[in-house]
């Protein structure tokens, strides 16, 4: 067995606060979904970690600056990055924001090696980030040279600032000592696994005979074990895709939106999956390449750990298309008029292990025909305007419903598929929240309406929440009275009293004469219907 | 080659497939409709008012639990929360609340490929514009349901909520807890003759539709009860 090619990989730890424009000297964190993503050096020293909750890391550390995670603005900062370190070689692939990778064999030579190659890439990388903003930003560049791209982003992420490289042929030996939790999360189940077995280091994995591997832990243990061995990733599987793969687009008018473009990158997306789903394949480094109408051609290669599917690969697009919009806005050599044409290139392809479809196979049918007819109606009316909903911890019945545009990932931050039965906070208490059967329409906004008491007199709440008369007449919008047959409340609510956007409402059940059922509210003085039972 | 075959099988493909089959509706329901379901093809016209949007949501549940598709056209103002206790799979009811001048677009696109559409016309329909959608849904074995049309042509079917008695709400006490109503059904597909039947929409305890037990419980429940002793 020969050693995976030589490569370089090239990370900014903690990327997104530096992409965010945070100095390393301010306390700050990223958080998505609540959990700290990303820190810097002096909210570090400070306890903070990643992993734990923002309010965890803002009791660690109270004058804490806490930035929302935006996927969006990591690529948009990262590209400027990856167009400085090509002018040094052309195979620059992007592992995802924050990172980078290069095959070193022809660079290394020019360069003089690889040590000089590595302090060259880091010395261009952190003059790109600092050139930008001011200087002090983030961790500086890690750089890691060795066999194949696991053990060179592995040499990365432990390098000391000046860069790790390990000799060509001595990678399996270095990665032997490190733990088996290195394979990252795609590996999660296997290695939680492996750990329970005993085998707690990659080398206890090599060590392993390979028929072995494969019979007890199928094509994923094998690939895992490639990756410990310092193999290349794809082993003896992968191969060049056939040309057929590509998908290609032409835009005419030309087009500048990014929105307009990400939504042809989206469609090309799911063709692209699709092909490649028939064919049985699934790939993981992807070329996504830009034709303007000034005859400029833009590329970019995206590489994903896992299979890119077609989700992630409409993301990828559109995060690199964003990336190339704000650079052509500053002149930093993004396109300078429209663009023409879109094309997606798979560029390394490997079976499609990982799929197993239904026995009747009758789900899959429908979902493609909805899917078209979903996409069919996002191009006429824009990709807002078809949504699905997922259910989410609430008090308000708005609240607890969460409208996702079709194509959006329904996943949470932490993986889990959204509108799944245990969706976290809908088990848990809100005090307060409504009883009985939620109302089949919610009015937004709430509509006025008049509530009167016997004689016409207008029923109010009390600051103590009592009514100050038995309602007896429901008008909604100006028009006619009706008669009130039962009703109870009022229930007061009072929402977030402790900052700007606080409500306080009292809210009554109500039933008119003839069997509708409505729910009016007491707010700012007057009636509104909040919601109804039609 | 295939191509062809496949044009040959489209050809020879019985007429009458999209009839025979029936869009399964909730199972309260069954005994109301002749077939115990809606034929696929039809339009079906649910009154607004009393309970339409209910009565809708309640028909999308069978259909998105069952693996099939449904869409919600028109109507900007519904309660998600009350269509999933409903039994609604949300992760298949897909909602379009604007579309705007082009509804008729958007409804012709999207009978392609769902199983149900509940649509609320955003303006006055045509009958011209009625009649050429319904016969798209005839052709395409989708069933389509309008709430609050004003001008919809003759549809297959109506459907209404009548009679509705609320369970557990008294003169400034208790809360909304289950709704008892009539659903009526009339129209040329159920011979000529209006059909009937009570059922809870929702039923109290498990926010669904359920069928009256025949020994309906008392409407009032006594608040202390003498014992002996």
């Amino acid at each position: 067995m020969t050693g995976g090619t030589r490569m370089l990989v090239a990370m900014w730890p903690d990327w997104p606060v530096a992409a965010a424009g945070v100095a390393s000297d301010v306390p700050a964190v990223v958080v998505a979904s609540n959990r700290v993503v990303a820190v810097t050096a002096a909210a570090r020293a400070e306890g903070v970690v990643t992993g734990i909750r923002r309010r965890e890391a803002q009791g660690r550390c109270p004058r804490l600056e806490v930035v929302a995670a935006d996927p969006g603005r990591d690529a948009r900062e990262w590209e400027p990055v990856v167009a400085e370190v090509e002018r040094l070689t052309t195979s620059v692939e992007v592992l995802g924001p924050g990172s980078l990778a290069l095959v070193t064999r022809g660079p290394s030579r020019y360069f003089g090696g690889d040590v000089a190659l590595a302090r060259k890439v880091g010395e261009v990388v952190e003059g790109a980030v600092g050139g930008g903003r001011a200087s002090g930003v983030g961790e500086g560049c890690r750089v890691g040279v060795a066999d194949g791209r696991f053990a060179a982003r592995l040499a990365a992420r432990l390098a000391a600032p000046g860069g790790l490289v390990i000799l060509p042929g001595e990678s399996a030996n270095w990665l032997a000592p490190h733990p088996i939790r290195s394979l990252g999360a795609d590996f999660a189940d296997l290695t939680d696994l492996l750990v329970r077995l005993g085998l707690t280091t990659l080398g206890d994995l090599a060590a392993l005979p390979a028929p072995s591997v494969l019979e007890r832990f199928g094509v994923e243990g094998v690939r895992a074990q490639h990756l410990a061995l310092g193999l290349e990733e794809q082993g003896l599987e992968g191969r060049d895709p056939p040309p057929e793969l590509t998908c290609t687009a032409i835009m005419d008018p030309p087009e500048t939106r990014l929105e307009a473009a990400a939504f042809v990158a989206k469609s090309l997306a799911d063709d692209m999956h699709a092909r490649l789903a028939a064919a049985g394949l699934a790939t993981t480094t992807v070329a996504i390449e830009v034709e303007t109408e000034h005859g400029e051609s833009l590329i970019r290669h995206w590489r994903h750990d896992g299979d890119l599917n077609a989700v992630a690969l409409a993301e990828r697009a559109r995060w690199q298309l964003d990336g190339w919009l704000a650079g052509s806005g500053s002149g930093q050599g993004g396109p300078t008029g429209g663009m023409t044409l879109l094309r997606l290139t798979p560029l390394e392809v490997r079976p499609d292990a990982g799929r197993q479809l239904g026995f009747w196979g009758g789900t899959a049918d429908s979902d493609v025909r909805a899917a078209r007819a979903m996409a069919r109606v996002q191009g006429l009316l824009g990709p807002e305007a078809v949504t699905t909903a997922v259910l989410q911890g609430g008090r308000g019945w708005a609240e607890q419903v969460r409208l996702i545009p079709w194509g959006d990932s329904r996943q949470e931050p932490d993986g889990r598929p959204a509108g799944a039965r245990e969706v976290p906070g809908r088990g848990a208490p809100w005090p307060g929240r409504w009883p009985g059967p939620a109302p089949f329409v919610v009015y937004q906004p709430s509509r006025p309406a008049d509530l009167c008491g016997s004689g016409g007199v207008p029923v109010e709440v009390s600051g103590r929440g009592l009514l100050s008369a038995a309602p007896v007449a429901l008008a909604v919008d100006g028009g006619h009275s009706q008669d009130i047959v039962s009703w109870a409340g009022p229930w007061p609510l009072e929402e977030r009293w402790w900052e700007a956007g606080g409500r306080r409402r009292a809210r009554l059940q109500v039933v008119v004469s003839g069997g509708a059922a409505h729910v009016v509210c007491r707010e700012r003085g007057g009636w509104w219907l909040e919601a109804s039972y039609e | 080659m295939p191509a062809t075959l496949a044009r040959a099988a489209e050809r020879s493909r019985p007429v009458s497939m999209a009839e025979t089959r029936m869009l399964e509706v909730p199972a309260p329901l069954a005994p109301l409709l002749p077939g115990g379901g809606i034929r696929k093809g039809a339009t079906v016209a649910v009154e607004p008012g009393l309970g339409g949007v209910s009565l809708a949501l309640a028909l999308a549940a069978p259909v998105t639990t069952g693996g099939g598709w449904a869409a919600v056209v028109g109507l900007s103002s519904l309660g998600l929360l009350a269509a999933a206790e409903l039994g609604v799979d949300l992760r298949r009811l897909a909602l379009v609340p604007g579309p705007g001048r082009q509804w008729p677009a958007v409804v012709a696109a999207l009978v392609d490929g769902f199983d149900l559409l509940v649509l609320r016309p955003p303006v006055t329909v045509r009958p011209a514009e009625g009649r050429r959608l319904a016969a798209r849904v005839r052709e395409r074995g989708a069933v389509l349901l309008v709430v609050d049309a004003p001008g919809w042509p003759e549809p297959d079917l109506r459907m209404s909520v009548e009679a509705a008695e609320w369970e557990g709400l008294g003169a400034g006490h208790g809360f909304l807890m289950g709704r008892r109503v009539d659903v009526v059904a009339s129209g040329r597909r159920v011979g000529g003759r209006d059909r009937r039947l009570s059922v809870w929409l929702p039923a109290p305890g498990s926010g669904r539709m359920e069928e009256v037990a025949a020994e309906t419980p008392a409407t009032t429940v006594p608040f202390l009860e003498r014992v002996s002793g």
